[in-house]
C-alpha cells in the first residue's frame, strides 16, 4: 500500500535534504523548528491490465458518449489527435501511454471500415516533434503505417489553409482549431493527464489552436486569476477553455475523449535514480553513498554530458486510470484521479518556500532549461502547485535553486534568445511586456518559419512561459536562486545567493527574522492542498 | 620644451609590438616613444603660426602607433621624428608671424590634414580643389615633410608637445561657449560627422554602428544629428558605453553577441538557417564599422543586406577576411577617414569641422572627456586610453594647461583630473 504524502516538521536530527539543482543535485539543511518539509505520496499501484483497461474504457465512456465503437463507422472522417513532447515528464518507457491507446482506437476504427483517418500531434505552439519522438509517442506499428503516407503529423497553428474558426464564445474569445480535425466526424483526443491543469476542455481548445485562439487565455490578466491553474474550479485558464469548449460542442464538433492518469513512478525502485525517490531519513547506507556517488560524477561531468546523462531517462512511470468519453464527465473522474497521487493536506501558508528545480519541464524535452524556462518552472508550475492558497504568503519569498545557465538551444528555443536579451532587458513587468513587445514576437516572420519547417516554439511562446509566473510574480515579495548564474538571474529581475543559508538571510530582509520555511520535495510531482 | 617623441627605432618598434599584442597601450613603456626636451618646431614658411596645446587627445590611430600595430601603409606618409597629437585644442602664439598669417590670439582647435594649402602647393590638388582635404593627393610633398597630418609629421610638432606649428588654414576659432574639453572633442567628431554623411543614408533607413568609443559614439550622435534614419542599433561592449550609445541617440544598444540578432529582431528579416544566426537574409540598410577589426568586418557582412554599405572608420590594418558575402550580395565596402566638405541630405555643402563644431555643442560631446593626464604620466595616460572601455572611460587627453609651459620637472604635474 503506498504511503501518503506528508508534511515533516525539521528538528535537529533531520538530514540535509536533497535540492534537485538542474542536472546537479545540492544537499541542504534547513533550520530546525521553524522549517517543514512536503514530501509527495509514494507512486500508486498501477492498473494490473491497462490494455484492458483501455478496451473497458472504450466501451464504457462516461457522461453523454455512446461507445466509441459505436461512433464509428465506414467513409467517416476520423482524426485521432494526442498530447505532445510536453507529456509525461520525464518521458516515459515504451511502450507510451499513447501508444496503448491509439493502437486501441485504430483497431476499432479498422474493425468498422474507416479509412480516413489522420493522427494529429496536438502541440499547438509547441515544437514540432521529431520524426523519434512521434515514434516514440505512438509506437512503431502506428508509426510506419501512418507517417509515410503524411497521416500522422504535427498539428500547424500557423497554416492558414488547415485553420478553421468555430465561433466566438459568449466572452468574444475567438475559437479557431485545426481544420482537419474540426471537419472530422469524430476527433478522439488521447490525454496524459500529468498533472490537473492538463485535459478537459483545454485538450482540444488549446492543444488544437492557433495563436488568434490562444492569446484569449494565455495571457496576463488569466493567469493572474487562475489561483491556481491546477484547480480547474479556480482557474481563469480553464474557464476560458470550457466556454470555448462550449463553443465548438455548439457547433458540433464532436470529441470522444480519452484521459489518463499516471503514478509518481518517475526513478524507478531499482536502479542509480531509484534514491531520488526515497525520503532522505530512510536512506541506507547503501543509498547515502549512492547518492553521494551520483553528485561526485554529476559534478565532474561538463553540462552538455550532464544534460546527456538526464535527458536519456526514460522514466517507469505507470497508467494508474484510464477514463473516455463525453469530455467534461471524463475529465471530473481524470481530476479526482490525478488529485489522488498529487495532493498532500498542508495547514498554514509559509513565509519562505523553497524548492531544488530539476532538469526537466514541459518545454525542454530533449532541450536545455533555459533562464526563461526556469522562471517558469519555479514561478509557474511549482509555484502553483496548490489547491486552495498558495504555500508561500502574500509578499513571501520564494527561493528556487537551479544553476540557471545562460544557455539556449538555438534550434528550439530561437524568440527565447531575443526575449532575454531585448524584452527582459528592458522589462521584467508581464504586463508591460505582453503591451508592448507580444506580438511584434507574435508575428515575426522569421520564428513562424521556424515554428513550422524545424523545431522551434512558436515566436510568442517566451511570452507564455513569463505569463505562467505572473500569478507568483504578483504574489511574492522576492523571488531569490541559489547558484544561479548571476547575470542571468538578474536579468530575470531576481537575487542571485550563492547557498541556500546566504538566500535567507537576504529572505528576512523580505519577511523579517526567524521566518517559517516550507521546502517543496519536488519531483515526484506534488500538489499542496493548503488550508 | 617637453614633448612626446616618436622616433624610427626599429628594435623598439618589434618591442612595443610584443608589448602591445600582449597588454594594450603596453607598447609606451618599451616602444619608440619617449618624453623628450626637444626643440620648438621652426615656422615652414608664411602663413604658419605657433599654437601651445590646451588639451589634446589619443587617438585609436595613436594607440595603434604606440603599440607598433599600425599598417606599414603609413611609412610612407609620416616622418620622423615626430610628435604625436592631432586632436587639439590650442592657444594661438599672439606675435609678428601670427599677425602676419592674420591669425589673431585665442583658442583654436586644429585642423590637422596637411594638404596641398599647409603645404605652399600651387595650384591645389583635385581633391582639395574640391574641399576634400582628406583625400589630398599632395601629402608628401610641397615645403613640408611628408605626414598625412599634424601629429605624423616631423615639421610640425604635435599635440603632445607644449608647442607646435600650424597653418592658418587649419585652425578654427572656438567660441567662447564650448570649453576646452567640448573643442577638443571636434577633431574626432568631424570624423564622425564625415563617416555619417559619407554612408549615404536614406531617409528610414536601419543603421547599425559597431563600436561605441569615442569615435562610435561620435558617429552615432552624428547619425542621429544629421541624419534621418528610421531605427539606429548600437554596438556596445561596456555598460558606460551602453548607457551613452542611448543617450546620444541609439534606439536600440545591443551586446556585441547579440549583434545579429539585434539586427534581425530591427529589421523583420529571416536569417539564414535554423541554428545559430551565422547571417541574415536581409539586414541593416548600412553598417558603421567604428572598430575596423576582422571581427568587426565579418559581423558587418553578416547583417548587412544585400546591396547594403558597410562604412569601415575604424582603422583596420592587415585583415583577414571572408569576402564571399560581400561578392554574392553585393555589398558596397568603403572606407571614411578624415574630413573635408560635406553634402547634406538638403544639398548643400559645408566644411566638416562647422559641422563638427554644431554637433559638439548640440550633443553636448565634451562630456566624453573622461580623463586627462599632464605629459609626465604619459604611460598612465597611454595604458588609460588603450583600456578606456573596461575602465569606464570614453576620451582620454593630455592636459598641457597646467605649469610652466616648459616645465621639465614631472613632479610639478598636478595629476589626473
Amino acid at each position: 500500500m503506498p504511503r501518503p504524502g506528508l508534511v515533516l516538521d525539521v528538528d535537529r536530527s533531520t538530514p540535509p535534504v536533497l535540492f534537485h539543482h538542474g542536472e546537479q543535485f545540492r544537499f541542504e539543511r534547513l533550520p530546525a523548528g521553524r522549517s517543514r518539509i512536503i514530501y509527495p505520496a509514494e507512486p500508486l499501484e498501477p492498473l494490473a491490465d491497462p490494455e484492458g483497461a483501455i478496451a473497458h474504457a472504450l466501451a464504457n465512456p462516461l457522461g453523454d458518449s455512446e461507445p466509441l465503437a459505436a461512433l464509428l463507422r465506414p467513409g467517416m472522417k476520423l482524426t485521432i489527435a494526442f498530447d505532445d513532447i510536453s507529456l509525461p515528464l520525464p518521458p516515459m518507457r515504451a511502450p507510451d501511454i499513447r501508444q496503448r491507446v491509439i493502437e486501441q482506437v485504430l483497431d476499432l476504427a479498422a474493425a468498422a471500415g474507416v479509412d480516413d483517418v489522420m493522427l494529429i500531434a496536438a502541440l499547438a505552439l509547441h515544437r514540432r516533434m521529431t520524426a523519434d519522438e512521434l515514434r516514440h509517442a505512438v509506437g512503431n506499428r502506428v508509426y510506419d503505417a501512418f507517417a509515410p503516407h503524411g497521416l500522422l503529423v504535427n498539428h500547424d497553428a500557423e497554416d492558414p489553409d488547415n485553420l478553421l474558426e468555430i465561433g466566438t464564445t459568449r466572452h468574444g474569445e475567438v475559437v479557431e482549431i485545426n481544420r482537419r480535425a474540426a471537419e472530422s466526424d469524430l476527433i478522439v483526443y488521447v490525454n496524459i493527464n500529468l498533472v490537473a491543469m492538463d485535459g478537459g476542455w483545454k485538450s482540444t481548445a488549446t492543444g488544437l489552436s492557433s495563436y488568434r485562439s490562444l492569446r484569449h487565455h494565455h495571457n496576463v490578466e488569466t493567469m493572474e486569476h487562475s489561483r491556481s491553474f491546477m484547480d480547474r474550479h479556480n482557474s481563469e485558464l480553464h474557464h476560458s477553455n470550457w466556454r470555448m469548449g462550449e463553443v465548438l460542442r455548439d457547433a458540433g464538433v464532436k470529441v470522444f475523449q480519452i484521459e489518463t492518469t499516471m503514478n509518481n513512478d518517475v526513478f524507478g525502485t531499482t536502479g542509480p535514480m531509484a534514491v531520488l525517490q526515497k525520503r532522505e531519513w530512510e536512506w541506507s547506507t547503501r543509498d547515502r553513498m549512492s547518492v553521494r556517488a551520483m553528485k561526485t560524477a554529476l559534478d565532474a561531468m561538463s553540462p552538455r554530458a550532464r544534460r546527456s546523462v538526464f535527458h536519456s531517462w526514460r522514466a517507469p512511470h505507470a497508467m494508474t486510470s484510464v477514463q473516455a468519453g463525453e469530455v467534461e464527465a471524463v475529465h471530473e473522474v481524470t481530476t479526482a484521479n490525478v488529485y489522488a497521487q498529487h495532493l498532500v493536506p498542508v495547514e498554514g501558508q509559509t513565509d519562505v518556500l523553497t524548492m531544488g528545480l530539476p532538469y526537466i519541464g514541459p518545454y525542454n524535452v530533449n532541450s536545455i532549461m533555459n533562464p526563461i524556462l526556469v522562471m517558469c518552472l519555479g514561478l509557474g508550475y511549482f509555484f502553483n502547485l496548490y489547491r486552495g492558497r498558495p504555500l508561500v504568503r502574500e509578499g513571501g519569498v520564494i527561493i528556487m535553486s537551479h544553476p540557471t545557465p545562460w544557455d539556449f538551444h538555438p534550434v528550439h528555443h530561437p524568440s527565447y534568445i531575443d526575449f532575454f536579451e531585448q524584452v527582459l532587458a528592458d522589462t521584467t513587468d508581464p504586463r508591460e511586456i505582453e503591451a508592448r513587445y507580444e506580438r511584434q514576437y507574435a508575428e515575426d516572420e522569421w520564428y513562424r518559419h521556424l515554428y513550422r519547417t524545424s523545431h522551434a516554439y512558436h515566436g510568442v511562446h517566451p511570452f507564455y512561459m513569463w505569463y505562467w509566473g505572473a500569478h507568483a510574480l504578483a504574489h511574492v515579495g522576492r523571488v531569490i536562486i541559489v547558484g544561479g548564474d548571476r547575470d542571468a538571474v538578474r536579468r530575470l529581475g531576481f537575487t542571485p545567493a550563492s547557498s541556500l543559508s546566504d538566500a535567507l538571510e537576504m529572505a528576512s530582509d523580505t519577511v523579517g527574522p526567524q521566518p517559517t520555511i516550507t521546502h517543496l520535495h519536488n519531483p515526484p510531482i506534488l500538489m499542496a492542498d493548503v488550508t | 620644451m617637453r614633448a612626446l617623441v616618436y622616433r624610427r627605432r626599429p628594435l623598439r618598434f618589434a618591442a612595443a609590438a610584443a608589448a602591445g599584442r600582449v597588454a594594450p597601450g603596453a607598447g609606451a613603456g618599451v616602444g619608440p616613444l619617449g618624453l623628450d626636451d626637444v626643440d620648438a618646431p621652426d615656422l615652414p614658411g608664411p602663413g604658419w603660426v605657433r599654437i601651445a596645446p590646451r588639451l589634446s587627445g589619443i587617438c585609436g590611430s595613436d594607440l595603434a602607433t604606440i603599440d607598433g600595430q599600425s599598417s606599414r601603409w603609413f611609412e610612407p606618409v609620416v616622418s620622423f621624428p615626430f610628435v604625436p597629437g592631432h586632436e587639439v585644442v590650442a592657444d594661438v602664439v599672439a606675435d609678428a608671424d601670427a599677425d602676419a598669417a592674420g591669425v589673431a590670439a585665442g583658442r583654436v582647435v586644429l585642423e590637422p590634414v596637411l594638404g596641398c594649402v599647409a603645404r605652399g602647393i600651387d595650384p591645389v590638388c583635385d581633391a582639395c580643389e574640391r574641399g576634400d582635404l582628406g583625400n589630398c593627393e599632395r601629402i608628401t610633398m610641397g615645403a613640408l615633410a611628408p605626414g598625412l597630418q599634424s601629429g605624423f609629421c616631423c615639421d610640425t610638432g604635435g599635440g603632445w608637445g607644449a608647442a607646435m606649428v600650424a597653418h592658418a588654414s587649419q585652425l578654427h576659432r572656438v567660441p567662447d561657449h564650448l570649453d576646452d574639453a567640448a573643442a577638443v572633442m571636434v577633431e574626432p567628431t568631424a570624423c564622425a560627422v564625415h563617416a555619417a554623411l559619407s554612408s549615404h543614408i536614406e531617409p528610414g533607413a536601419t543603421v547599425l554602428v559597431l563600436g561605441a568609443g569615442t569615435l562610435g559614439l561620435t558617429t552615432l550622435a552624428a547619425v542621429r544629428h544629421f541624419c534621418d534614419p528610421g531605427t539606429v542599433i548600437a554596438v556596445a561592449k561596456h555598460p558606460h558605453q551602453r548607457e551613452w550609445a542611448r543617450t546620444l541617440g541609439a534606439d536600440v544598444v545591443a551586446a556585441p553577441q547579440e549583434t545579429s540578432r539585434a539586427v534581425r529582431r530591427a529589421t523583420g528579416t529571416l536569417a539564414v538557417g535554423d541554428g545559430p544566426i551565422t547571417r541574415l537574409a536581409g539586414g541593416a540598410d548600412v553598417v558603421i564599422d567604428c572598430v575596423g577589426s576582422a571581427d568587426s568586418l565579418a559581423v558587418a557582412l553578416e547583417v548587412v543586406r544585400p546591396r547594403g554599405r558597410v562604412t569601415l572608420v575604424g582603422m583596420a590594418g592587415h585583415t583577414r577576411l571572408d569576402l564571399t558575402g560581400l561578392w554574392q550580395r553585393e555589398v558596397a565596402l568603403v572606407g571614411a577617414y578624415a574630413y573635408g566638405t560635406e553634402t547634406l541630405p538638403d544639398g548643400t555643402r559645408r566644411r566638416t569641422f562647422d559641422l563638427a563644431f554644431d554637433l559638439v555643442a548640440a550633443a553636448d560631446l565634451g562630456r566624453l572627456v573622461t580623463a586627462t593626464y599632464p605629459l609626465a604620466r604619459y604611460r598612465d595616460a597611454i595604458a588609460h586610453a588603450a583600456d578606456a572601455g573596461s575602465r569606464g572611460a570614453v576620451k582620454v587627453a593630455f592636459d598641457l594647461r597646467r605649469g610652466p609651459r616648459h616645465d621639465h620637472d614631472p613632479d610639478h604635474d598636478p595629476g589626473v583630473s
